[in-house]
């Protein structure tokens, strides 16, 4: 209904109403004229319902703003009463959220209650077409018989060298983004002493290439500043999100920037958003084409010398000289292998003397330095061929290049917040890479109010990434042992742990052995010894990264028997989603571990057009396990500000439902009972594995959270004096500087050292005083070391002052550096010294070229997504695409072409919804029903489509149809002289769901990922579009 | 207690005087519509609180969901996109009860007490005194309230009278991720709009105003708006409100009739005859009710 007749229809009713009163009514007025009746004793305001109502502090569940939840439940915690959750609203003392929450936040309550809970373990037998309740016990024999039976079949316990490898590819592990701390740390354990490596997390499909591209540049690869800091930008940059929409309350920030600062705000993305809705202008672009925007930027400010010259010479790599015989031409860098599809990356390197060092040329003069390459590399990025390859208006492009030069002065600074719109994509490490070097050469990094803000997504994608739950990975972004690389603990000790390139550097990963040798301690305790190197042959070692592309792979080829899934909805979030299904049906069994029905677990049922398959056919047995939600649990998570937040259970969850941390503690005891009673391949991995847990069965969050701290395991001297103790045996450890690499602690995750000392639970803090420039470090905890803002040595010149009275964070005292944040630097280290800012890097240089980091250059380029709508790259025609993409055979088949596939579908969250889970929360199902694509004006006029229409949407791998958003937020965009029509698609849908059901949206995209993480590419892929 | 806090202005269809001793603050709502993102999340959260569940609808080709106000949905979001000057905007306004200084439900209201307004502004409905006449929906000047289809009465937001009696602000207003809502007195929040107006006219709008419309005797929900000279680009909202001559009506002469009316139907007289001879209404008006009636009897004739 239209505007005016929703009017008109209401106008009629009143008329109507007007004249119809109930008899009923009237005899009640009637009544009260006649003073049979007192109104006066009904005139209160309704009761306050939360008067006597216990109230208990959480962390909302969904994204990684985390913000803070006071839950209030019925009874006041008596012993008789059972605990239900009535309520749940903003914790105003959170320094981040003050008490706000968006659409799914608040309604939060419905996510706890909602009828899709899982309730009892069930089982789906092979062939069945029905759920079938069993007992736990059952429900843990059969699943750990199952995993028993697979592993001693096919156990790869040494590799054709003679290595022990330990490595069981035949079973995959999918670990939960939304699990707290505790529970992907234990899973870590237990998955690494099976020997599971075909594993991973949300992080894959999300943020990987954040890590890439933001530690290949500064070190680490975490969003560099906190949410609240965005308040301190002059400017804010969005682009490659869509903050607004996806982190409405971090978004918060963004808004008081403007209020407070008078801030510009400008959105650059494919649709006007709800972002937009606030900006002060809004930019279109070409989905798949950022690079070529970022770039041209780069080009701008080197041309108007909007370079903020003292930082990029001091703390950048401007001035290192690159080795002879790297060169670009044509689209390719040095050293390409076409017959192996990537590059040699020998000559991405610094050019060393004698010693090791980097040489520079601080005049910048020599014609091999970085800044004469980057120069020469990003000449070719001229305003008109970025408006030719991005479609963006030249005017458009223009007001971001000069807002973001305006920021090149020490007293103005300038952010960007971005999340998916970037790593989504075969380039979409080297998206942020190039936005990464816009703000070295800016001078914003390290500056409150600057910063690369990735906005990472699940609530604690953060913290699973930091715990290494990925196929290549360990805790504290130490790497798993590569079989080729890192046969033996020297070899892998020497080859990551970096040396020195620059004199007088901290380089922090110089500590590599402590934090190894520590973690080994944890997995294998007293059973870790000098002698065992550790247990170093009992870690898994890898061959290939076994990311979710790869697995899948391995699936539909029928090679991977067995599947446990922890709170991830695989079916609907991979790509390609019938040959992720068809993958699923080769499967003997499939493990679930879930608060909520998925469409994973229900991928055997059909669903008419949105799933259509045959049950009786799929001989996989499906095994649901119900488990927690957060409300229902203690535990951390980890923010997108890297803030370690402590929440505590508010209530029971419904009927058998079990922690996750129970559930593996009980499937790993069953394990370990089978091996004991009967043997089996490989068994000293998992009886050498140390679960020293009061209750095996069910290990606690506080016994996991002390483990991530670590402890000592003997006194520790005072390196300063070695006749006084540090930190005496079965301590815990103040913070990751105590580490040892003797066996003389044990530590979990070496980055979370500090999060639960002697001093108790540091992540529980609540202190939220503003210490300064809206830092609150009393507040939770921060990694590394209760750090809030990353490299924030930067936000001084070189001789310590910062370069900003007004934003002055830490500065060097005389003595030592001090301010209102931990000093992310050596304290004691005075600015003579010349320490760089950047520690965790061997130059401690923050990179404008990343030398060999990343597998696709080190300067990014811009090819075309895959599935190009130009079917050409008019920058070098010849390489259209990026040349170090990975793509199956089968799936390179499953590509189309602009020929019939015209259009360009780019996939996006709705601000209502989070994922696939909230189609199950009836307040979110209410708030956005029904699935539905935007397309412009244009288009829809072409096809004949007005609002509201069915309409399908058509791929080469499958089509969707949904209602079509007929909106003028979407222009189509003249590109290569072609116009470029885009459809936006949400992807919330599915047929386990209060609201209507739908089709999985990644029906449509390809299977094929970021070079250099291979996190997907959900963001521009072609489609076509007709009425339905 | 709440009756300490929240003294009573006024209460429908009573003649008894209020008190006058007490003067509690007047408080309001400011919606700053350049800073919504309309994430809906002051929907979402007044459904929780207020317990209310709205039907699972449907897209229509828009954002807009629940499509309407209606007695499960007391506060909707209104995304319209407009095109001025070449520029593109997304104009998206939280629509809900204004709580009026001079409320046209209130004085529309046959039924005592059914709609009270406290002295801090808020106008309230107080369902079991609701006789679910549907007088308040034509005494509306911004079409709000709903009549609920499961009992008859009538339902709107409530500025969380409830919770605004114990201290605390509106569910909606909490939970407003950016800020676009805020409540306080109502001074203050004058004041704030006023920072807010100058912003705008900083950044090009030179239009920006507060809605705060007199004709209803202002108001203690209140706009910023970036174009306060076309508050109608807002999906329709009403430049200068006032209650509608139908309430005029009622007020000046039909009322006493029609309270006649309800007496003597108390004691059995004929409800249709009384309604039929005193009103004075236009006989098209007539006329369509004589029809929609013929047409549900025709219905419930068909359904038998």
């Amino acid at each position: 209904m239209d505007q005016d007749n929703r009017r008109a229809a209401g106008m009629q009713m009143n008329r109507r109403q007007f004249f119809r009163i109930s008899a009923a009514g009237l005899s009640s007025s009637g009544l009260v004229l006649m003073g049979a009746y007192s109104g006066e004793a009904h005139a209160e305001v309704r009761q306050y319902k939360l008067a006597r109502t216990r109230e208990t502090r959480n962390t909302c569940t969904y994204c990684s703003v985390g913000c803070g939840l006071l839950m209030y439940s019925l009874g006041d915690g008596a012993k008789n009463a059972k605990a239900e959750i009535i309520h749940i609203e903003g914790d105003p003392d959170h320094p981040v959220s003050r008490g706000a929450l968006c659409p799914k936040g608040a309604g939060l309550l419905d996510f706890i209650h909602a009828p899709g809970r899982l309730k009892y373990p069930e089982v789906r037998e092979a062939g069945s077409k029905e759920w079938k309740r069993i007992s736990w016990h059952e429900a843990i024999e059969r699943v750990a018989k199952h995993m028993k039976a697979d592993r001693d079949a096919n156990l790869i316990e040494k590799n054709a060298d003679g290595v022990p490898v330990n490595r069981w590819l035949s079973t995959a592990m999918l670990t939960a983004s939304a699990s707290s701390n505790e529970t992907g740390i234990i899973t870590q354990k237990f998955m690494r002493s099976l020997g599971i490596i075909a594993t991973d997390a949300q992080a894959r499909v999300c943020h990987g290439p954040t890590v890439s591209a933001l530690a290949s540049t500064f070190g680490r690869g975490a969003m560099t500043n906190s949410w609240v800091d965005i308040k301190n930008a002059d400017f804010v940059l969005v682009m490659g999100g869509n903050a607004a929409e996806a982190h409405p309350v971090g978004f918060r920030w963004a808004i008081e920037a403007k209020k407070q600062r008078g801030a510009k705000l400008i959105v650059v993305d494919p649709r006007f958003n709800r972002t937009a809705a606030v900006a002060d202008h809004y930019v279109p672009i070409r989905a798949g084409s950022d690079i070529a925007f970022l770039g041209g930027i780069i080009n701008w400010l080197i041309k108007h010398d909007k370079i903020q010259w003292d930082y990029v010479k001091a703390y950048t790599n401007a001035s290192a000289i690159v080795q002879e015989g790297y060169a670009f031409d044509e689209g390719l860098f040095s050293g390409y292998n076409e017959e192996k599809g990537s590059y040699d990356k020998k000559t991405w390197n610094y050019e060393l003397d004698e010693k090791g060092i980097a040489k520079v040329d601080p005049t910048l003069q020599h014609p091999r330095c970085v800044w004469n390459l980057m120069k020469q590399h990003y000449e070719r990025y001229t305003p008109e061929v970025v408006n030719n390859l991005t479609g963006s208006p030249v005017e458009g492009f223009e007001q971001v290049c000069k807002h973001l030069g305006d920021t090149c002065t020490p007293d103005k600074v300038g952010t960007i917040l971005y999340a998916l719109g970037w790593t989504q994509h075969t380039t979409g490490a080297q998206n942020i890479r190039t936005m990464a070097m816009i703000q070295l050469l800016l001078g914003n990094i390290g500056m409150p109010g600057g910063g690369v803000n990735a906005l990472r997504g699940h609530s604690n994608i953060q913290g699973l990434s930091d715990l290494g739950l990925l196929s290549t990975s360990l805790p504290g972004y130490l790497t798993l042992p590569n079989e080729k690389l890192h046969p033996t603990l020297d070899a892998y000790l020497t080859q990551t742990t970096p040396k020195l390139l620059r004199d007088g550097q901290l380089n922090y990963w110089s500590n590599t052995p402590k934090f190894f040798v520590s973690l080994m301690k944890w997995f294998w305790g007293d059973k870790a010894t000098k002698d065992n190197n550790w247990g170093y042959d009992w870690l898994p070692k890898w061959d290939k990264m076994y990311d979710v592309l790869h697995i899948t792979e391995l699936m539909y080829q029928g090679k991977i028997n067995g599947f446990v899934v922890q709170g991830f909805n695989p079916l609907a979030s991979f790509p390609d989603a019938h040959k992720v299904r068809d993958a699923f049906a080769k499967l003997k069994y499939m493990v679930i571990i879930d608060p909520i029905a998925t469409e994973t677990s229900s991928f055997w049922q059909n669903h008419g057009e949105s799933n259509d398959v045959d049950s009786a056919s799929i001989q996989t047995e499906v095994f649901r396990l119900p488990s927690t939600c957060f409300a229902e649990e203690d535990g951390a998570i980890v923010n997108s500000g890297r803030w370690l937040q402590w929440h505590f259970k508010g209530a029971e969850p419904p009927g058998e439902a079990r922690g996750d941390q129970e559930i593996i503690g009980e499937l790993f005891v069953a394990l370990r009972e089978l091996y004991r009673k009967e043997g089996g391949k490989g068994a000293e991995p998992i009886l050498n594995l140390s679960w020293p847990y009061r209750d095996p069965k069910n290990p606690t969050p506080e016994e996991l959270a002390k483990e991530l701290n670590g402890r000592a395991l003997a006194d520790i001297p005072d390196p300063a004096d070695k006749s006084k103790v540090l930190v005496k045996k079965g301590e815990q450890l103040p913070g990751f500087a105590t580490l040892q690499d003797d066996g003389s602690t044990l530590c979990a995750c070496w980055i979370f050292s500090g999060c639960w000392t002697q001093a108790g639970n540091q992540m529980a803090r609540r202190d939220n005083t503003d210490v300064g420039l809206g830092n609150t470090p009393g507040w939770a905890w921060s990694w590394p070391a209760n750090r809030r803002i990353l490299y924030n040595r930067a936000s001084c010149d070189p001789a310590g002052k910062p370069w900003d009275a007004t934003r002055k964070l830490i500065a060097w005292n005389g003595e030592r550096w001090a301010g209102a944040d931990v000093p992310d630097f050596k304290v004691d280290s005075p600015p003579e010294a010349g320490m760089n800012p950047f520690i965790m890097n061997p130059e401690g240089f923050g990179r404008l070229f990343c030398t060999d980091k990343l597998v696709d250059g080190p300067f990014p380029e811009h090819y075309e997504p895959m599935e190009t709508p130009l079917g050409t790259n008019p920058l070098h025609p010849k390489v259209v695409n990026s040349p170090a993409v990975r793509i199956f055979k089968g799936d390179r088949e499953r590509l189309g072409k602009h020929t019939e596939f015209p259009f360009v579908g780019t996939t996006y969250r709705l601000t209502e919804h989070f994922q696939f889970w909230t189609k199950s929360v009836r307040l979110s199902a209410i708030a956005q029903p029904e699935q539905f694509v935007e397309i412009s004006e244009a288009l829809a006029k072409e096809k004949g489509v007005k609002a509201g229409d069915w309409v399908k949407v058509s791929s080469k791998r499958g089509f969707i149809k949904a209602r079509a958003v007929v909106t003028k937020r979407i222009k189509p965009l003249t590109v290569n002289k072609q116009t470029v029509h885009q459809i936006g698609i949400p992807l919330h849908w599915g047929w386990e769901t209060l609201a209507r059901k739908g089709y999985l949206t990644n029906i449509l995209s390809p299977a094929v990922g970021d070079c250099n993480t291979q996190t997907p590419e959900y963001k521009a892929f072609l489609v076509n579009l007709e009425k339905a | 207690m709440a009756l300490q806090s929240l003294d009573i202005l006024r209460r429908s269809a009573t003649t008894t005087p209020s008190t006058q001793v007490r003067a509690p603050i007047e408080v309001a709502k400011l919606i700053d519509v350049s800073t919504c993102i309309g994430c809906k999340a002051c929907q979402v959260a007044c459904s929780e609180w207020n317990d209310i569940r709205e039907e699972v609808g449907e897209c229509v080709g828009v954002y807009d969901n629940p499509t309407d106000l209606s007695a499960k949905a007391w506060t909707v979001m209104r995304f319209a996109e407009v095109e001025e000057h070449g520029r593109l905007e997304w104009l998206i306004r939280k629509d809900g009860c204004m709580h009026c200084a001079d409320p046209g439900c209130l004085k529309a209201c046959p039924s005592p007490g059914a709609i009270i307004q406290y002295k801090n502004g808020i106008v309230d409905f107080h369902e079991e005194n609701c006789i679910g006449c549907g007088y308040c929906v034509t005494g509306c000047p911004f079409n709000v309230p709903r009549i609920s289809k499961d009992d008859g009465k009538a339902y709107k937001c409530s500025l969380c009278s409830d919770r605004v009696a114990v201290g605390q602000e509106p569910a909606c207003v909490k939970t407003c991720p950016t800020g676009a809502i805020q409540f306080g007195s109502k001074e203050d929040m004058k004041d704030y709009a006023a920072t807010r107006v100058e912003d705008l006219k900083r950044r090009g709008f030179e239009n920006a105003g507060l809605y705060d419309p007199q004709g209803v005797g202002g108001t203690h929900v209140m706009y910023v708006l970036h174009h306060a000279d076309k508050p109608e680009l807002y999906s329709g909202l009403p430049s200068n409100p006032s209650i509608s001559p139908l309430v005029s009506l009622w007020k000046g002469m039909a009322k006493p009739l029609a309270t006649l009316a309800l007496a003597g139907v108390a004691l059995g007289s004929l409800f249709h005859y009384v309604m039929k001879g005193p009103n004075e209404v236009s006989k098209e008006v007539e006329d369509e009710i004589e029809d929609e009636d013929k047409r549900e009897r025709a219905d419930k004739e068909a359904t038998k």
